[in-house]
């Protein structure tokens, strides 16, 4: 055990993934806001021509903040538990260091021109499979190397088990790589339309309602497997590692995933409830996920249950705010989106503001304050300063919840009114709105929608001056810090 | 019956049939620890002690200390 006091975790490819979290998060949040602007202020849309429309913005904004943020983040913090929580580090293999350096400078590539085609239009159209399929066979690449990665890691472990985080990132890697071969595949239109088609675009393999379901069942799960597995990875390791509390109770943890694995990969097809796919399926799309609120549940209240007698820590230190607020968001958007696919709910839920509504809380509560709560607790680690200013942590956490709450109580409000008002007819049944008369109604709630963007960037950007700032300015570490994360006043 | 129905149907079973099986899961998780045969709740250290020199909660006979001053 002593002999080998020279070996530290390497955290190289942590960092680099560290730093593509705050770049894509920046620009993923920013269009964001700016696309929120748009549907407030639609003058907005003439700005830069044909590169800044709504159409053409909205696809980056999603595809940014999931496959550049989300991802991102997943890849830093996979870096930084997988190596800990196996108890062994990166530099023991030059194949895995060598891997894991190669699936960063892959994937920044494959970013890249995933950015720069959307942005010329190059789409095949399917929501967040808008990537033609030379960026997706990057993608696939990509995906190997992780792969590579984590079952590299695994094999020349000192820990025999996996600790439960390593499960979820597990499911996350394989969940991601069925749905996304699946939904993907297409073939070239050149091919299909006896040359005349580009190369470069494609159509789907499916045609129709058939289309529809795999999209939605990929659809869904993307959110299963990107915005709920991987988060569930983070919180279960740095929650219990942030306060010094081990998990309150690891068999509910091992329930919890047994049962999300085996229900939310059922409940897509509550995208398409009242559409033409057979009835028995949409069925079980609301059952299954009526049925998801117990495993998300047993989860988040394991993690709540995780700080039993230990909530002083809530008022004393800002990132279990973060982590805790976080996993209540979970908690919400995991109530919200069971109650939105009761099949009556849904058919006034369905194509309104709602769903964003839903959307978001579920993002920017859970997704990015864990996300964010994890880098703060990796860098003094990582780069062995201390956080550079726990005043501006909690002046961004309190920004950002007052953004996330306007964010979605006014897509609530903007949802259901639209929801109501297109359904409403007179005493002969004849519709009683236009849908010019529901945009007047709904221009307040979007122009509180981008009043929160604009707050949420401002929080976000107050994030990565501190991340930035405890890189380099911050005061140095002499030695590691076991659980608190230090940070100056 | 048509491939639909079919299919509906088939998808009911092995609903029925999954469920057997987590509860089954659930009853072999607390049963095992109730007859000292496993500690499942010991598992939940490895996230707090997880420095590179500390003892793991279970060695992996595969990679035993020795095995590595090699590489340093
Ligand atoms: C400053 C923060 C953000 C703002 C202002 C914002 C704004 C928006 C807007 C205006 C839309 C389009 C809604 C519509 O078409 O009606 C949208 C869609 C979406 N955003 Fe964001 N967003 C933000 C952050 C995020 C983050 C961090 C994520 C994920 C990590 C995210 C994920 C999504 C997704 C998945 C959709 C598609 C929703 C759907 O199809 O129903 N957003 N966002």
């Amino acid at each position: 055990m002593q002999s080998n006091a020279a070996l530290e975790y390497d955290y190289s490819v942590a960092k680099l993934f560290t730093y593509t979290t705050i770049l894509f998060g920046f620009l993923g949040m920013l269009i964001g806001t700016l696309i929120a602007s748009q549907l407030a202020f639609p003058e907005l849309n003439y700005l830069l021509g044909e590169y800044g429309t709504f159409s053409r913005l909205r696809p980056m904004h999603t595809n940014i903040v999931i496959f550049g943020f989300t991802l991102s983040g997943i890849w830093a913090t996979f870096y930084y538990v997988g190596q800990r929580t196996l108890k062994v580090s990166m530099a023991e293999s030059k194949f895995l260091m060598f891997i894991g350096k190669l699936h960063f400078w892959l994937y920044f590539f494959g970013a890249l021109v995933a950015v720069v085609t959307l942005l010329m239009g190059i789409s095949a159209s399917k929501e967040y499979a808008e990537f033609e399929w030379p960026v997706d066979v990057v993608i696939v690449l990509v995906w190997v190397l992780w792969g590579i990665s984590i079952f590299g890691l695994i094999g020349i472990r000192r820990e025999k088990s996996l600790y439960i985080s390593l499960w979820y990132y597990i499911a996350c890697f394989l969940g991601i790589a069925m749905l996304y071969l699946f939904n993907n595949m297409e073939v070239p239109t050149y091919f299909v339309s006896g040359g005349i088609g580009s190369i470069f675009h494609s159509v789907s393999m499916y045609s129709g309602t058939n289309d529809a379901l795999v999209q939605w069942w990929y659809g869904h799960n993307a959110v299963a497997f990107g915005f709920t597995v991987p988060i569930v990875a983070m919180i279960y390791y740095y929650l219990p590692k942030e306060s010094g509390q081990a998990v309150y109770s690891y068999k509910l943890s091992l329930l919890s995933f047994w049962g999300l694995m085996f229900v939310y990969l059922w409940a897509g097809s509550h995208h398409v409830l009242w559409s033409t796919v057979p009835d028995w399926m949409q069925t079980m799309g609301s059952i299954f996920s009526v049925v998801l609120i117990l495993p998300s549940w047993g989860s988040a209240i394991n993690m709540l249950l995780t700080m039993k007698g230990e909530w002083n820590q809530l008022t004393e230190n800002p990132l279990i705010k973060f982590m805790v607020l976080a996993s209540t968001f979970y908690m919400l958007s995991t109530l919200e989106g069971p109650i939105q696919a009761v099949k009556s709910v849904n058919a006034i839920a369905h194509f309104t503001d709602w769903i964003p509504g839903h959307v978001h809380d579920g993002v920017l509560g859970w997704v990015v304050f864990m996300i964010m709560a994890a880098l703060f607790h990796m860098a003094p680690r990582m780069f062995k300063r201390e956080i550079y200013s726990k005043k501006l942590m909690e002046a961004q956490f309190w920004l950002q919840t007052t953004a996330v709450v306007l964010y979605f109580t006014s897509m609530w409000i903007a949802g259901i009114t639209q929801g109501m008002m297109w359904r409403a007819v007179d005493e002969y049944g004849n519709l009683m709105y236009s849908f010019i008369d529901t945009v007047a109604v709904l221009h307040p709630y979007y122009t509180i929608r981008t009043l929160a963007g604009v707050l949420y960037l401002v929080g976000f950007l107050m994030f990565a001056f501190n991340m930035v700032k405890t890189m380099t300015a911050s005061r140095k570490l002499e030695e590691e810090p076991q659980f608190r994360s230090p940070m100056a006043a | 019956m048509d491939i639909r129905e079919l299919q509906g149907y088939a998808s009911f079973f092995m609903t029925i049939f999954l469920v057997v099986i987590l509860y089954g899961y659930i009853i072999h998780l607390y049963r095992s620890e109730k007859k000292g045969e496993r500690d499942y709740e010991k598992y939940g250290n490895m996230a707090l002690d997880d420095e590179i020199d500390s003892a793991p909660i279970e060695q992996n006979p595969k990679t035993q200390r020795e095995k590595t001053e090699g590489n340093k």
